[in-house]
């Protein structure tokens, strides 16, 4: 089937899809667009048909009207790697960018044609940074073979032929023939040498600002989501699960909800029970009125207060050493030594992503559909096959657009639960969780203690620095769903962000110890960085502040020779004013941090009022990615890092309470709105050379130690634990 | 029997009377363009106009809407030209686009009543919830859309 017909035939499912359900197509493109921008499309999946007309790689079909699709392998959860992605692919292939749609890649086929895409695990800010030289690769051959399939069709050498724009032109005599008329010819070319892939300085569309291609959609309301998949005789499920983390199912009674209007059936699934209904409404009546009896498990009667206990006490040791230059233990005991210590907390936070949990499946006797956001469709695929114990082949996951990610959409607790309802019915169900109970069955952000300590010189500058923190394991709860490959020594999540310390110091030593409780924990927007960060940039800035130094002007000294740490800080104290005096009640914070390759630095301005309301009024980011793909996207990130971390730092905290999650909405569970949002403004600081460093992360750590340290100059208090909303800055009362 | 009229269209849906109108809405018409974020009104991602109004549709009963006017994203425009709509693609303003439908539907209503906001207009108004942090492309997309009203 041709590529045309194959997009016809998503947009046909989609209407008929609707139709059959009573319901209006609005899956169908919008007229007053065609062709006046580049576009993705509203269900982003591929049909998973494999090679079609107008082929030329997997990465690239291009239809007879030029239209140029290029396929992204990596889940589009706002981080725009369905906009950067192609720009790799179209920069090295010379088409014309206004024609360019994107779509996901196939997972089915990706697993049937040995990893033609490679790996589709979307996290660790690794997008372009794992998947760009292969990107360029396959574009850059796509346009060798347009080429020679020119220079063939014109029985010249391929030599005398360039390829811009979309089209082949015969340098000696001017001719042209464009893309779309020798696609299918170029798919059957095979060189004899793949050609060189461009140098950063030869590039003509990254590094240069680029709408979304997916904006359109998100603007109408076509864009699918997860929940948003309708299907003919779809059914639809509400799960109840344990409050307390790890709780069980003893018993529940079905027979009390099974005559409420739509409901079909009660299931036990993973983690909880689900009802299955006619229309998720009437599933979530069903399911909050359905008695159930719990095991609690060993997490109840624990509290947030006694875990901040256990985390202080677990600094006690023993502790496993992470790294360890020079001996710190030695300069810390030294007789002149000037000791300053203090200890950061952080508690459990939640992913909270806008869009809920939630999965769609069907299971059909030879094959199984999964509509959902995912993060690894490898993990989506691998988790159904053995639930079900069916072979991969059969399995196709139609990945949505994601509702946010952050991290928690790449294990598919929701999927498994799905799986065991859809294996129940023979009609396609979608699972949702409601707020409350994505809320409270999250997989959080680690709780964690840590304790810095460090020795001055005469000088005022550090001689010794030692970093000792108490925190949960990510990878112990993933395993069976995503196993690392683990080396000997700590997880390197917990220590991130400690053991890359990039300060002169000549006696350096960071230590850890992994203290699990009940509650599950799992990536959350920059990892370990999310509480190292604001640990280890708190702490410098305390240092400065013991030293007398001004803390940009400390950091500078401590980076020396360090020229992209350097731009990065320069750029900060020229475009925040560093210098320049703010009235009283207001202060200025530095921090710099790099994660994920990528060095951001931020300047956070905040004003404290008599009352000790804290509002961030303006943030300067500078970022060192080396190079960039799309430089309005990486100003995008950043926003999206600095306010994603500004919630966190201000207001959000998971407390448990008799082993349950305390927090279940946004009225427990605040978020910086439009109010509260600072204003904003990223430069880039870029050192070139070999780096590619990625952005949806990296924007997330500094914000926290940014606005303490601002805290700390307008009001004079330090303060060591988030969220800063439980500490009371308020004056003369 | 409740009545509703959504994007100009008459359905008639045998639902419970307490179903929210957003399930109505997205289950039974089938126009999933309004999301479920909350369920309390807190986040603002399934606002609707009802009778012109900018509503919350996850806490308002469709025995509540019955017989009134409501329009989603879908019938805002029928090719993304409303003011709002295209302020927001010029602005780029979406990224995981979640919650957006909800924004804009949010400023269109808002805009109709306030034609020219100040930042504290738009401060005081407009309280949908975004984890994405779109919110300065935001602003600037209401303040362009205003502009893009007024011709």
């Amino acid at each position: 089937m041709g590529h045309i017909d194959t997009a016809l035939s998503r947009r046909t499912f989609l209407v008929a899809a609707m139709s059959a359900a009573g319901g209006l197509a609005i899956g169908v493109s919008i007229p007053g667009f065609a062709g006046a921008a580049p576009l993705a499309g509203g269900a982003p999946w591929n049909n998973d048909q494999g090679a079609g007309a107008g082929e030329v790689n997997a990465w690239i079909v291009i239809d007879p009207d030029d239209t140029v699709t290029i396929r992204c392998a990596k889940a589009e959860m706002g981080e725009g790697v369905l906009t950067s992605m192609p720009m790799i692919v179209a920069e090295e292939l010379g088409c014309d960018w206004t024609k360019v749609r994107s779509e996901y890649v196939s997972p089915n086929r990706n697993m049937r044609e040995k990893m033609v895409y490679q790996g589709m695990l979307t996290g660790g800010s690794s997008a372009v940074r794992a998947s760009r030289p292969y990107l360029q690769q396959a574009g850059a051959s796509a346009r060798a073979r347009l080429i020679q399939a020119a220079a063939t069709r014109w029985n010249v050498p391929a030599a005398e032929c360039e390829a811009a724009d979309s089209k082949v032109t015969h340098k000696p005599t001017g001719r042209t023939i464009n893309y779309g008329a020798l696609a299918n010819d170029a798919a059957k070319v095979t060189l004899a040498k793949e050609p060189d892939i461009k140098t950063p300085d030869q590039f003509t569309l990254m590094g240069k600002s680029q709408a979304r291609l997916d904006t359109k959609v998100k603007v109408t309301g076509e864009a699918v989501f997860g929940i948003d998949v309708r299907l003919p005789d779809m059914v639809y499920a509400a799960v109840v699960m344990c409050p307390v983390p790890g709780g069980q199912v003893k018993s529940f009674d079905a027979d009390a909800v099974r005559k409420m209007r739509g409901v079909i059936s009660v299931v036990p699934v993973p983690n909880g029970v689900a009802v299955v209904a006619d229309r998720f409404w009437r599933a979530k009546q069903a399911a909050l009125a359905l008695p159930v009896q719990w095991n609690p498990g060993a997490g109840a009667g624990t509290s947030s207060a006694q875990i901040r206990e256990d985390y202080r006490a677990a600094l006690k040791g023993p502790l496993e050493n992470a790294k360890s230059v020079g001996d710190a233990g030695k300069a810390l005991g030294a007789d002149k030594a000037r000791l300053v210590e203090a200890l950061y907390e952080v508690p459990y936070i939640a992913h909270a992503t806008m869009e809920p949990l939630n999965c769609t499946v069907h299971v059909q006797p030879d094959r199984v559909d999964i509509w959902m956001g995912t993060q690894a469709p490898e993990i989506t695929t691998g988790l159904t096959a053995k639930t079900l114990g069916v072979t991969p082949d059969k399995i196709f996951v139609h990945n949505c657009y994601l509702g946010g990610g952050f991290g928690r959409r790449a294990v598919n607790d929701e999927l498994l639960q799905a799986l065991a309802v859809a294996k129940t019915i023979s009609k396609p169900v979608k699972l949702i969780w409601t707020r409350e109970e994505d809320m409270r069955h999250d997989r959080y952000r680690p709780q964690a203690a840590i304790a810095l300590k460090a020795a001055l010189g005469p000088d005022g500058m550090p001689t010794a620095i030692q970093a000792q923190t108490a925190v949960g394991s990510i990878l112990k709860g993933l395993k069976g769903i995503l196993d690392f490959p683990m080396g000997p020594g700590v997880e390197p999540m917990a220590v991130e962000g400690l053991v890359n310390l990039p300060y002169a110091v000549p006696n350096l030593r960071v230590d850890a110890v992994l203290k699990d409780t009940h509650v599950p924990t799992m990536f959350w927007r920059s990892v370990g960085s999310s509480q190292n960060a604001f640990a280890v940039e708190s702490f410098i800035d305390e240092l400065a502040h013991a030293a007398g130094q001004d803390p940009y002007q400390f950091r500078r000294t401590l980076l020396a020779g360090k020229d992209d740490f350097l731009k990065v800080l320069d750029t900060l104290a020229e475009k925040s004013n560093w210098h320049e005096k703010l009235p009283p009640g207001k202060g200025r914070g530095i921090a710099i941090h790099e994660s994920f390759g990528t060095i951001v630095g931020q300047v956070a301005e905040v004003s404290v009022d008599a009352k000790g309301k804290v509002r961030c009024e303006r943030v300067v980011v500078a970022v060192d990615c080396g190079h960039v793909v799309n430089p309005r996207n990486v100003e995008m990130q950043m926003e999206s890092g600095v306010i994603y971390g500004l919630t966190a730092a201000l207001y959000d905290e998971i407390t448990v309470k008799d082993g349950a999650i305390e927090q279940g909405n946004f009225d427990s569970y605040q978020m910086v709105k439009l109010a509260d949002a600072p204003k904003i403004e990223t430069y880039l600081a870029l050192s070139g050379g070999s780096k590619w460093g990625g952005i949806g992360e990296p924007g997330t750590p500094p914000i926290a130690p940014a606005v303490a340290n601002a805290i700390f100059a307008a009001t004079g208090k330090r303060v060591r634990s988030l969220p800063f909303s439980n500490t009371d800055f308020s004056r003369g009362v | 029997m409740i009545v509703l009229t959504v994007n100009g269209a008459r359905h008639e849906l045998d639902i419970e009377p307490e179903t929210p109108l957003l399930w109505a809405l997205r289950d039974e018409i089938g126009l999933t363009g309004t999301k479920y974020g909350c369920g309390i009104a807190q986040c603002g991602a399934c606002t609707v106009h009802v009778d012109g109004q900018p509503v919350r549709s996850c806490s308002l009963s469709v025995d509540d809407a019955n017989g009134t006017q409501i329009t989603t994203i879908e019938g805002l425009s029928p090719d993304a030209s409303h003011p709002v709509q295209r302020a927001w693609i010029a602005e780029d303003v979406p990224q995981c686009g979640y919650c957006q439908t909800g924004q804009i539907m949010a400023a269109a209503a808002f805009l109709k009543a306030i034609p020219n906001p100040t930042d504290a207009d738009i401060d005081d108004n407009l309280t949908n919830i975004c984890r994405c942090g779109t919110y300065p492309r935001l602003r600037a997309a209401i303040h362009r859309a205003a502009a893009l009203a007024r011709g």
